[in-house]
């Protein structure tokens, strides 16, 4: 049960009195109904990611793809940094 | 699924690995605290990539497992009594209690459901105003603001036939409480994503500075692991004993604030009783005395059931990272997933399904 899972928000609509809102999400080719009072601030084409039924963060796209750049970068530079010198040719 | 695939890249797994290995100058013991990270640890293998350069250590973060075997009591129990309908996770239905398991009160008549939310508990109350619906609400800080939202609709809705059975658990203090044990030996910690993600990780930055250990605020999928590994073998070969956060798609310091507001609202921390842990002071919500009418154990008296833990099951040993689960002599002989002795055992999140499904059956040294 607490396993989080990240899907795309399809709609949002906001019950003006209670501030509280929800909207549908699709994980994969599944789509629920989820509550989103918890991050009020979201749009349709967004990911959130949900557990039991709640969305409890927005999945912050540029945060992802600063992580993911630097994660290349370590990758490059192991690549650049043989463990053994490179066999004469 | 959106970042999911970027995070499963076997190369990128690999060349983490590599920078990892030549970082560390000795074996350091990490404890992920939370099940679904164990999990992944052994689903990829990292424990295995990883061998003698980072000795995983699995924590108690299953909330299926740590649930007292006297609270799956009481569950059956309120199961069992006319007129009530008992609303529950799936995982919590093979759990053994005692003597019995949720599964087994429902061959007997009992009306137990699945459901997939605290909200689809709290609908069944508005659609059967006859009968009584409890909640079985199991879990960690993940869980709480759903919990706590169904609370605080129900009193908004004045819906009088709901209410919770509250087994809710906290993880700093449990780390507190491990820290201070003297035969546990844990270097630094992956401190569980989705829990900061609506909690934010002030508590662990005290933690840190308190019993000198780094942390690392880790996401789920096996780069988020193996780059969390990397960044506390570097704190641990420095002496840095601070909060890093490698999950910076999802949490934050300060956490989700609107979901912590609404915790706060319905709950207050209360000490509580973990499974194999005994009761670790300060470390569990109890609904706060304005809500106490939604507390099933308020409304159903409960509290002649009070059961001690099974000797056999080594359950507590296997949460506190000291044994392995295949180190527990009941492993894959009288204990299997399809005949559980133990929790950790039952649950999709609990260490001894991740060794059983995976096939870890040799013993690791600690
Ligand atoms: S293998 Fe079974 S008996 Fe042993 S600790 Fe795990 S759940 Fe308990």
């Amino acid at each position: 049960m607490c396993l989080g899972v990240p899907g795309e928000v399809l709609n949002v609509q906001r019950d003006p009195g209670s501030g509280l809102a929800r909207g549908e999400v699709r994980f994969g080719g599944i789509v629920k109904e989820v509550n989103l009072s918890y991050t009020p601030e979201v749009q349709p084409g967004d990911y959130v990611v949900v557990h039991v039924g709640f969305s409890i963060s927005r999945l912050n796209e540029a945060e992802a793809k600063k992580a993911l750049r630097y994660l290349n970068q370590i990758g490059a530079l192991s690549e650049q940094l043989p463990d053994e010198p490179p066999s004469p040719e | 699924m959106k970042y999911l695939d970027e995070y499963r890249n076997q190369a990128l797994i690999q060349r983490l690995a590599e920078q990892i290995k030549k970082r560390a100058t000795r074996c350091w013991h990490v404890m992920e605290i939370c099940g679904g990270q164990t999990h992944t640890l052994i689903r990829s293998g990292i424990d295995q990539l990883l061998d003698g350069i980072v000795q995983p250590v699995h924590g108690p973060g299953c909330p299926v497992c740590v649930t007292p075997l006297e609270k799956i009591d009481r569950a059956i129990n309120v199961a069992l009594t006319p007129r009530v309908t008992l609303a529950t996770y799936g995982d919590m239905m093979r759990v053994p209690g005692s003597n019995s398991d949720l599964l087994h009160a429902r061959s007997r008549g009992a009306d137990v459901r699945i459901v997939y939310s605290p909200l689809d508990a709290l609908m069944l109350a508005e659609k059967h105003a006859d009968r009584e619906i409890v909640f079985f609400a199991v879990g960690f800080e993940t869980t709480a603001p759903a919990n706590a939202m169904s609370v605080w609709l129900a009193s908004q809705k004045d819906i009088p036939n709901f209410s919770l059975l509250v087994s809710h658990v906290l993880v700093p203090p449990a780390i507190e409480a491990l820290l201070q044990d003297e035969e546990s030996h844990i270097d630094g910690f992956i401190a569980p994503g989705h829990v900061c993600t609506v909690m934010g990780f002030e508590e662990y930055e005290e933690l840190a500075r308190r019993f000198s250990r780094p942390f690392v605020v880790a996401g789920f999928e096996p780069a988020d692991l193996l780059e969390a590994l990397l960044l506390l073998v570097a704190m641990l070969e420095e002496n840095r004993f601070t909060v890093e956060n490698q999950y910076t798609r999802c949490a934050t310091r300060m956490g989700n604030l609107h979901a912590r507001k609404m915790i706060r609202e319905v709950f207050e921390v209360t000490d509580m009783k973990w499974r194999g842990l005994g009761t670790i002071h300060r470390s569990g919500f109890r609904l706060k005395d304005e809500y106490q009418s939604f507390d099933a154990e308020v409304r159903f008296p409960l509290d002649h059931i009070s059961t001690p833990e099974p000797p056999h099951c080594c359950a507590g040993q296997v949460l506190q990272g000291k044994t392995k689960p295949s180190q527990c002599p009941a492993f894959g002989k009288e204990c299997t997933p399809e005949r559980p002795l133990g929790a950790p055992m039952v649950s999709s999140e609990g260490a001894c399904a991740a060794y059983y499904s995976f096939r870890r059956f040799q013993e690791n040294c600690l």
